[in-house]
C-alpha cells in the first residue's frame, strides 16, 4: 500500500525538483491528449510551448502578458501570507485603469514627462480606493473581504462599462464604447523598439525586489506572516488584526491599479468596456503556483503568460479549438500544485512502520 | 438554410476540416506550385451554432469551398477585445497570412496597428471607421432586415407591446431598435417597443431573465441583439412569437419564430479574397444592404398569414429598389424633435452616430 | 398584464433564477462546514451544465440529466479532494485551478452540443391546487427540480443541525485535530462533504443548462459559481440565509429588468449592479454582529489536515 508520510522537515531538494515533476506529468499527459486528438505530439509541443516565443517579438509579449500578472501575484502574496482573501484584484484593476486613463483623458493635450507618473500615482491610488472597501467594510463591520471584494469586482466592470458608454466616449468615435487614444506623454515608453515590450515591465521588476525586501526584512512583513500561521499567537503578540488587514489588502489593490494603468497606458492606449482578460483572477493561481515568494511569482507569471500565448499559437497553427487551451492550462496547474505535496510528505510504499506511534488512531 | 446542419456534424466536420488541413500542410512538399492564399479569421466569441460568429464561419467555410485550393483559412476565436487581439492578428500576419478578417469592433484600433507594421498583408475589419491603404472596411445594412421584421412584429401582435433583449448601447443596436420600431408602426401606429439592456453581448442566463420579464410586461412578440439563442427558447416556451436575429432560429423555437434577420457575409468575403487572389483589392468601406445579399430574411414561421408575408415581400422590393427606406423622413424622436424632415433621408453619418430613441420606443436611453 | 400578474411573475421568476445559486451554494456550505474552501464552484457549475445537456439530448429524460450533471460536478470535484485532501495541496488555488480546467473541459466535451435544441421541461401541472388563484400559481407551478431544491434544504439543515454526523461533520471543520483525536476520518469525512458540494454544483449547473435556459453554450454559468460561493459567506454558514441570499441575489436581477421595462431613466449599468450591491449591503448589516459569524465560520476552513502534521 502506498501512503504519504510527513517529512520531519521540508526537502529542500523537492521544492526544486517538484515543479520538474509537474512538467514531466503535463509532457506526458499532453503527449496523450495531443495523440487522441491526431496531432503530432512533439509538433504540438514546440507549437505549444517553443514557437511563441522562437523570435523576439515573442519574448515580448511574453512580457507584456507577465507584467500585471507578475505585479498582481505579488500585492496579492502579502495579503495571502496573512490569510486576507482578496478576490477582487479583477475589480481593482479595472478602478485603477479607470482612474489613470481617466487622468490621461483630461489632461488630453498635455505634454508633461510629469503625466505618465501621474497616471501611475493615480491609479495605484484608485485600485487601493477600491480595496479599502472591503478592508474597511472587514474592520468596521466584520463583513467578510472574499465576499465584498469579488462583487466588487463586478460592480468596477460594470462602472467603467458607463463611463465608456457614456461620459468618456470618444465624441469623434461614432458612438462606440471606446475612449479617445491617448496622447504620447501617457503611453508607456517602449523598452525594446519592435516589441510591445513597455515600462511597466521594469515597474514590475522593480516590483519583485521590493516584494523580497519587504518580506524578508520588515518586521509589518513578520508580525503579518505570524497573522497568517497562527492567529492566536499574533494576538497574543499584540499584533493588530486590523492593520494585517488594511496592508493585506492595500498591497492587492496598489498592484493591481499600477497593472491596470500598465494596461490602458501600455498595449492598448485608450479605455475600453474590458481593459483585462481576466488577469486579476489569474493572479490568485500565479501568486500560490509561485509558493508566494517573489521570484516563484515572477517564475509562475512567466509560465503563465506562455500558457496563454501557447493556446494562441496552437490555434493559428494547429487549428486546436481553444477549449482544448484552458483544459491543458487546469492539467498543468493540477500538476504543479499537487506536486509540491513532496516538499512536506513523502511517499512510503509497503506496510506502516512499527515505530510510528500513532497508528492505532490513524482509522 | 442549409447552413443549419446538425450541430454535432458540424462540429465533427470541423475537428475532421482542421485535422485534414493541419495534415496536408504538413505534408505538403515545400515550393508546390502556386501557394494558396492565407486568409486568417479573428473571432470575438466561440463559435457556437448560431450568433454573430456563427455567420462569420459560415462564410468563411462557403469561401473556402468555393475557391477550393486556392485558399487556406484558419480563425482563432474567443480573442478578447483589447490587449491581446493586437497580438493575435499580429500573429495571423507574421505566420504568412495574406488576408485577415477582423470581426469584431474592438479590433479597429489593434487592426490599424497591425496594418501598419505589415503593410504588404491586407485587412478587413468589420463594423469599424478607421480605414488605411491595407485596411478595408465592411459592415451590413441590418436596419433594412431590422425594419422589416418589426413590420412582421406590428402584423401579428396582439397586445402592441414587442419586447426587445439588447446588449449594449451602441450605434448599431439604437438603430436597429429604431429600424424595427418604425417598421412597427408603419402598419401598426399604436404599437410599442419595451428595451431591456442585459450589459453583455452573450450569457443565455440573463437574455432568459430580460426576455421573461418583457413577457410579464405584456410583450407578445420578443426580438433580440443579443448572441445566444436564450429569447428565442423563452417565447417559445411562454408561447410568444420571436423574431431571431444573427441567425435563423427556427429550430429553437419551432412554433413562436416569425423569421429573422440576418447576415450573410460569404459573397463579400469571396469577392475580397478573389481580389486579393488576382490584385484587384483596394480598400473601401462597405456597407452593403439587403440589396447586396448581406441582410437577409430567414423563412417565415408557419404563424404568419400569407397577407403579410406579401406585405413585407413588397416592402423588401421597395427597398431594394431604392423606394422605400427605413430612415426617410419625417423622422421623430421619442421627445417629438424631427430628426428627419418629411421628404428627406436620413443620412448614412447620422445613421452611425444614432444616440436617441425614435417615438414608439418606451423608456430613456442611458446617456 | 394585471399588476398582480406581475408581481406573481417577478416572483417566479425570481425562484427560477436562484435555483442554480440555491444547489451550488448549499453544497458549498457543506463542503465548507467541514473546513474545505472549495473555490472551483464555476468549473464544476459548468461541467455539470455540459455533461448534463449531453445526457439531456441523448436519453431525453431529465432524471439522467440530473444524475449525470451530478456525477460530473463530483468527479470534478473528486480531482480537488484529491489534490487538497490526499496531497494537500493549497485549497484556494487548487480551487482557482479547478474552474480553470472545468471552463476547458466543459467547451472541448460540448463542442458538438453547442446550442442544440432541446424540449425544455414542463412544470408540474398539480389539478385543483394549481388552479387556484395567486396561492396556485405562486406555491404549485415550478418544475419537479425547483421543489427538489427546496428538499436538499431541509435536508441539509435537518442533516447539519439534528443529526450526529452533521454534529461531527462540523467538527470536522471546527477542529479536525481533536475530531481525529475521537477517531473520526476527517480525510474521510472531508471527501464526502467535497463529493456533496461537487455534486449539487453540478446539479446547479445542470439546473441551468437542461431547465432554465435550456441550452449549452461555453462559459454559459457566466460567474454564478462565484456568485455561489460568495452566498456561503454571505449566508454566514446557515442553510436558511443561502435560500435567503439566492433569492436576494436572483429577484435584485430580475427587478432591475423589470424597472427597465418600465423605462426608469436610470443607466442600464448602473442598475446591473444593484444585485452586487445589495448582497454587499445586506452582508454588512448581517455581518455587525461579530461572534453570531464567529459561531457559524467553521474555524478550519482552508486549512489543510493531515493526521501526520
Amino acid at each position: 500500500m502506498v501512503r504519504l508520510e510527513s517529512r520531519p522537515q521540508p526537502s529542500q531538494r523537492m521544492r526544486y525538483a517538484s515543479p520538474l515533476l509537474a512538467a514531466g506529468l503535463t509532457l506526458v499527459t499532453g503527449f496523450a491528449l495531443f495523440t487522441l486528438l491526431g496531432e503530432d505530439p512533439l509538433h504540438a509541443f514546440y507549437t505549444f510551448f517553443v514557437a511563441p516565443v522562437d523570435d523576439f517579438y515573442g519574448w515580448g509579449e511574453l512580457g507584456v502578458k507577465a507584467t500585471p500578472l507578475v505585479l498582481i501575484g505579488l500585492g496579492l502574496a502579502i495579503g495571502f501570507r496573512a490569510n486576507v482573501w482578496n478576490i477582487g484584484a479583477e475589480g481593482q484593476l479595472t478602478i485603477g485603469a479607470a482612474c489613470g486613463g481617466g487622468l490621461a483623458l483630461w489632461l488630453h493635450d498635455s505634454q508633461s514627462p510629469l503625466l505618465l507618473p501621474a497616471m501611475i500615482v493615480v491609479g495605484a491610488l484608485g485600485g487601493m480606493a477600491w480595496a479599502s472597501i472591503p478592508a474597511l467594510l472587514r474592520t468596521r463591520f466584520n463583513a467578510n473581504e472574499i465576499l465584498v471584494s469579488l462583487m466588487l469586482a463586478y460592480v468596477a466592470v460594470l462602472l467603467l462599462s458607463y463611463l465608456v458608454h457614456g461620459p468618456w466616449k470618444d465624441p469623434d468615435g461614432y458612438g462606440f464604447p471606446e475612449s479617445r487614444l491617448f496622447g504620447d506623454a501617457a503611453l508607456m515608453p517602449l523598452l525594446v523598439a519592435g516589441t510591445r515590450l513597455h515600462a511597466g515591465l521594469a515597474v514590475a521588476l522593480a516590483a519583485v525586489v521590493l516584494c523580497w525586501l519587504f518580506t524578508a526584512r520588515s518586521f509589518l512583513a513578520y508580525q503579518m506572516r505570524v497573522a497568517g500561521l497562527a492567529a492566536p499567537a499574533a494576538r497574543y503578540a499584540g499584533f493588530r488584526r486590523s492593520r494585517t488587514i488594511w496592508v493585506g489588502l492595500l498591497s492587492g489593490g496598489a498592484a493591481a491599479g499600477i497593472a491596470g494603468v500598465g494596461e490602458v497606458a501600455g498595449p492598448i492606449g485608450q479605455l475600453l468596456p474590458s481593459v483585462s482578460p481576466g488577469y486579476g483572477f489569474a493572479a490568485i493561481i500565479v501568486a500560490f503556483v509561485g509558493r508566494l515568494h517573489p521570484l516563484g511569482i515572477l517564475f509562475a507569471g512567466l509560465l503563465m503568460a506562455l500558457l496563454y500565448l501557447g493556446g494562441e499559437s496552437a490555434q493559428i497553427e494547429l487549428g486546436l479549438p481553444s477549449a482544448v487551451t484552458g483544459l491543458f492550462q487546469g492539467l498543468l496547474l493540477f500538476y504543479l500544485l499537487g506536486s509540491d505535496v513532496f516538499i512536506n510528505f513523502r511517499l512510503r510504499i509497503g506496510r506502516r512502520a512499527v515505530a510510528s506511534g500513532e497508528s492505532a488512531a490513524t482509522p | 438554410m442549409t447552413a443549419h446542419g446538425s450541430a454535432r456534424g458540424r462540429a465533427v466536420t470541423l475537428i475532421t476540416a482542421a485535422l485534414v488541413s493541419t495534415v496536408a500542410l504538413l505534408a505538403a512538399p515545400a515550393g508546390m506550385a502556386a501557394e494558396p492564399l492565407k486568409v486568417g479569421f479573428v473571432y470575438v466569441s466561440p463559435i457556437g451554432d448560431a450568433g454573430w460568429t456563427y455567420q462569420h464561419d459560415i462564410a468563411r467555410k462557403k469561401m473556402e469551398a468555393e475557391l477550393g485550393e486556392r485558399v487556406e483559412t484558419r480563425f482563432v476565436e474567443s480573442v478578447p477585445e483589447g490587449a491581446e487581439a493586437e497580438r493575435v492578428i499580429r500573429e495571423l500576419a507574421a505566420s504568412g497570412h495574406g488576408l485577415v478578417f477582423t470581426t469584431s469592433f474592438g479590433y479597429m484600433n489593434p487592426t490599424i496597428k497591425v496594418a501598419k507594421a505589415f503593410p504588404d498583408t491586407i485587412f478587413e475589419h468589420a463594423t469599424g471607421y478607421k480605414r488605411a491603404p491595407n485596411v478595408g472596411t465592411y459592415v451590413a445594412r441590418f436596419y433594412e432586415g431590422r425594419y422589416l421584421t418589426g413590420i412582421v412584429a406590428g402584423k401579428m401582435t396582439r397586445s402592441n407591446v414587442a419586447g426587445y433583449v439588447a446588449a449594449f448601447p451602441i450605434p448599431e443596436v439604437i438603430r436597429g431598435i429604431n429600424a424595427f420600431t418604425r417598421g412597427m408602426r408603419s402598419v401598426n401606429p399604436d404599437a410599442q417597443v419595451k428595451v431591456i439592456w442585459v450589459n453583455s453581448w452573450f450569457d443565455p442566463g440573463r437574455e432568459r431573465e430580460a426576455a421573461d420579464a418583457l413577457i410579464a410586461q405584456g410583450a407578445d412578440v420578443i426580438t433580440h441583439h443579443t448572441d445566444s439563442t436564450a429569447p428565442a427558447l423563452a417565447a417559445e416556451e411562454k408561447g410568444v412569437h420571436v423574431i431571431g436575429y444573427h441567425s435563423d432560429m427556427s429550430k429553437y423555437a419551432p412554433t413562436a419564430h416569425l423569421t429573422a434577420s440576418t447576415h450573410d457575409w460569404s459573397e463579400h468575403y469571396l469577392r475580397t479574397a478573389r481580389a486579393v487572389l488576382d490584385g484587384s483589392w483596394a480598400s473601401a468601406a462597405v456597407w452593403g444592404g439587403i440589396r447586396e445579399g448581406m441582410v437577409k430574411l430567414a423563412p417565415f414561421g408557419a404563424a404568419v398569414p400569407d397577407a403579410v408575408r406579401e406585405l413585407v415581400l413588397a416592402q423588401q422590393r421597395d427597398i431594394v429598389s431604392g423606394a422605400l427606406h427605413p430612415f426617410a423622413g419625417p423622422v421623430r424622436d421619442q421627445d417629438g424633435n424631427e430628426r428627419v424632415a418629411a421628404g428627406a433621408t436620413m443620412t448614412d453619418e447620422a445613421m452611425l452616430t444614432m444616440d436617441y430613441y425614435v417615438e414608439g420606443v418606451q423608456g430613456k436611453l442611458p446617456k | 398584464m394585471s399588476a398582480e400578474g406581475t408581481v406573481i411573475a417577478i416572483v417566479l421568476a425570481t425562484v427560477g433564477a436562484g435555483t442554480p445559486l440555491v444547489y451550488a451554494a448549499l453544497g458549498e456550505l457543506v463542503v465548507e462546514k467541514s473546513g474545505v474552501l472549495n473555490l472551483g464552484v464555476e468549473g464544476m457549475m459548468l461541467l455539470g451544465a455540459v455533461v448534463g445537456f449531453i445526457a439531456a439530448v441523448e436519453s431525453g429524460s431529465v432524471v439522467v440529466a440530473a444524475l449525470a450533471g451530478m456525477g460530473a460536478g463530483a468527479g470534478a470535484s473528486l480531482l480537488f479532494a484529491f489534490l487538497t485532501l490526499t496531497l494537500q495541496a493549497n485549497q484556494v488555488a487548487t480551487g482557482l485551478a479547478l474552474t480553470i480546467f472545468g471552463v476547458g473541459v466543459s467547451a472541448f466535451l460540448g463542442l458538438d452540443y453547442t446550442s442544440v435544441a432541446l424540449e425544455s421541461l414542463a412544470g408540474v401541472h398539480v389539478p385543483l391546487l394549481s388552479d387556484l388563484p395567486i396561492l396556485g400559481a405562486l406555491v404549485f407551478s415550478f418544475d419537479p427540480l425547483v421543489y427538489l431544491s427546496f428538499a436538499v434544504f431541509v435536508a441539509v439543515t435537518v442533516f447539519l443541525y439534528r443529526s450526529r454526523w452533521g454534529l461531527v461533520l462540523r467538527g470536522v471543520g471546527e477542529a479536525p485535530a481533536s475530531a481525529h483525536a475521537l477517531g473520526y476520518d476527517v480525510i474521510g469525512i472531508r471527501y464526502l462533504a467535497v463529493l456533496f458540494g461537487g455534486a449539487m454544483a453540478g446539479l446547479g449547473g445542470m439546473y441551468l443548462s437542461v431547465v432554465y435556459t435550456p441550452v449549452w453554450v461555453e462559459s454559459m454559468t457566466a460567474g454564478r459559481g462565484w456568485i455561489a460561493l460568495a452566498l456561503v459567506v454571505f449566508a454566514t454558514w446557515r442553510p436558511a440565509r443561502v435560500m435567503l441570499g439566492a433569492y436576494l441575489f436572483g429577484g435584485t436581477t430580475i427587478l432591475q429588468f423589470h424597472i427597465q421595462g418600465a423605462g426608469v431613466d436610470v443607466a442600464s449599468q448602473i442598475l446591473s449592479m444593484l444585485p452586487y450591491v445589495a448582497t454587499i449591503v445586506v452582508l454588512v448589516l448581517i455581518s455587525r454582529d461579530a461572534t453570531k459569524i464567529r459561531l457559524n465560520a467553521p474555524a478550519a476552513l482552508g486549512q489543510a489536515y493531515h493526521p501526520d502534521v
